[in-house]
């Protein structure tokens, strides 16, 4: 449940589940998002699912904070969480031209190359939120032992496809972007289409993602 | 079959398509976007006789030069803009902003420049022909999304309009963008992530809009503003007007295409009345922020949204 609701600005909620990031928290934000949806609160203009907040701003022409605070409050919620979630297989190529960060890793963690890997496409994934930029998850959580901090210097430009591993999450650049994450690999497959206007996001909060290996032939020959 | 359109002769620095926005799709890491300064994009509208959602060009700083082609229409300019119409026949007419104007074929139109401001808005009598996404045409550059491929228009494109012959019309109005005193903010979710001191500073130094500014964010600098918890937070959404700390000190305000989540401390938020005033503050300009209540934030909105609806209101 929400422990807390305060004012973000003049024209947003900000609803806090806690201090911890776990999956349960996590599906029980993704569930008050579903049914916020379903309810379409009038003014409401954007609800943003993260980690452990949940964020919903509104057209402050139509309705105020406490107005809206009132009725989240009040909200019956429906279990809509399991309903539409769905395990979405993801290939990687872990190529040396790909995975950036893997011989750095593997020093960091003093771990060999293979066993990284071996336990990064071990284990199945759970989408917490997707954002920043367009589609791009924020997965977990990856093995205690492969898990670093991110890049002292982010890089300006990662490609797009490229998956990053730091801390307890995994994600996948959906656009070439900035960023600061661990690269492992690049996955050929398109992960937000914009002309998909009902299901741009390939992978969605609450989704189970399994990553698995590819060559580079299968890579350059891949077809969506 | 729509045949007139704007050649594009000289794009401008950051030309792009814009409307109200785009809601509902925060969740999948799609912005709000539309135009900046939403009052001037709707006067520009109401001018033409365009009521709900249009799309128009915003221009920011260098705007374009433009040429009809196949087609007459009214036009407005809103903003503080120097602009020239320059005729068929060649002669030269100064622009007038808040006022119609018409065009006939080859008609050519050169914004020359906003003054002390940021960003201007072109409107066409029922408007010009966007791409829509999510029901918005506005273009978010870093997603791709919107009209043009989600690009800033480049020279030689077309711009289409939405109807080639409109009755030409004439309207004006008087109206002056205000000047800004202050930013005034509420308090942000990690207000007490920042020493007294820190609060003190930000509320009482000037702070000056840096080059590195964009539709994405306001890059301020000034005296540093000290975290004395954590220079990181759990990332989470963020919504326009956010001022977001970074570790280095210097706060970032975030604006329309800004990413839809964030993990940087949020000392405070910009009230939504002075957002359109915040976003018009050139690259140099100092500021300060005043710290209010949420009650007085509500009260000053309704106030900007009933001085927005009389002016729309006199131009019919």
């Amino acid at each position: 449940m929400i422990k807390n609701i305060i004012n973000l600005g003049d024209a947003a909620l900000y609803c806090d589940f806690g201090a911890e990031v776990n999956k349960e928290i996590n599906s029980k934000i993704i569930n008050y998002f579903k049914n916020l949806k379903k309810n379409k609160i009038f003014g409401v203009t954007n609800i943003t699912p993260s980690y452990n907040k949940l964020i919903i701003s509104f057209d402050l022409t139509k309705i105020n904070y406490e107005k809206l605070k009132d009725k989240i409050i009040n909200i019956e919620l429906d279990d809509l969480a399991k309903e539409t979630k769905k395990i979405v297989k993801v290939p990687v190529c872990v190529d040396d031209e790909f995975s950036f960060d893997l011989n750095r890793l593997s020093e960091k963690l003093n771990l060999g190359l293979e066993k990284i890997l071996e336990s990064f496409f071990n284990k199945e994934y759970f989408c917490y939120m997707t954002g920043f930029i367009a589609g791009m998850p924020f997965l977990g959580d990856i093995d205690r032992k492969i898990r670093l901090k991110r890049l002292e210097t982010p890089r300006v430009k990662v490609p797009k496809g490229s998956i990053g591993i730091t801390e307890q999450f995994c994600n996948i650049y959906t656009y070439e972007s900035p960023g600061g994450w661990n690269i492992i690999g690049n996955t050929p497959i398109k992960v937000f289409d914009k002309l998909n206007e009902n299901n741009p996001a390939t992978i969605n909060p609450g989704d189970n993602v399994r990553f698995y290996k590819i060559n580079k032939s299968e890579y350059l020959n891949w077809n969506d | 079959m729509i045949k007139a359109y704007f050649e594009i002769l000289r794009p401008g620095i950051n030309s792009t398509l814009q409307d109200e926005g785009r809601a509902h799709q925060n969740h999948i890491g799609v912005p709000f976007s539309g135009a900046m300064d939403n009052r001037n994009y709707l006067i520009s509208n109401y001018l033409v006789g365009n009521k709900s959602n249009s799309a128009s060009l915003e221009f920011a700083y260098q705007g374009p030069l433009l040429k009809l082609k196949l087609g007459k229409v009214s036009a407005a300019i809103t903003g503080n803009v120097t602009f020239n119409i320059i005729r068929n026949n060649l002669t030269v007419e100064e622009g007038v902003c808040y006022q119609t104007f018409n065009l006939n074929p080859d008609d050519q139109i050169d914004i020359i420049s906003t003054n002390k401001s940021v960003y201007g808005y072109f409107s066409v009598q029922k408007g010009l022909k966007g791409d829509y996404y999510w029901k918005s045409c506005s273009v978010n550059t870093k997603a791709k999304i919107g009209s043009n491929e989600g690009e800033k228009f480049s020279i030689n494109q077309k711009i289409y309009l939405n109807q080639s012959e409109s009755e030409f019309n004439s309207k004006k109005i008087d109206y002056s963008n205000l000047k800004i005193e202050f930013i005034r903010v509420l308090k942000g979710t990690n207000f007490n992530f920042f020493s007294e001191k820190a609060k003190k500073t930000f509320f009482s130094n000037e702070f000056t809009v840096s080059k590195l500014t964009d539709r994405m964010g306001m890059r301020l600098e000034g005296s540093s503003i000290e975290n004395i918890v954590d220079t990181n937070i759990r990332s989470e959404g963020l919504i326009k007007g956010v001022i977001q700390v970074p570790a280095d000190g210097m706060p970032i305000i975030m604006l329309s295409d800004h990413g839809t989540i964030g993990g940087y401390p949020k000392i405070s938020v910009v009230i939504s009345a002075d957002y359109d005033k915040l976003v018009q503050l050139t690259p140099g300009t100092k500021i300060k922020f005043k710290l209010i209540e949420l009650s007085e934030a509500e009260t000053l909105f309704k106030i900007y949204n009933m001085e927005t609806e009389n002016i729309l209101n006199q131009i019919n």
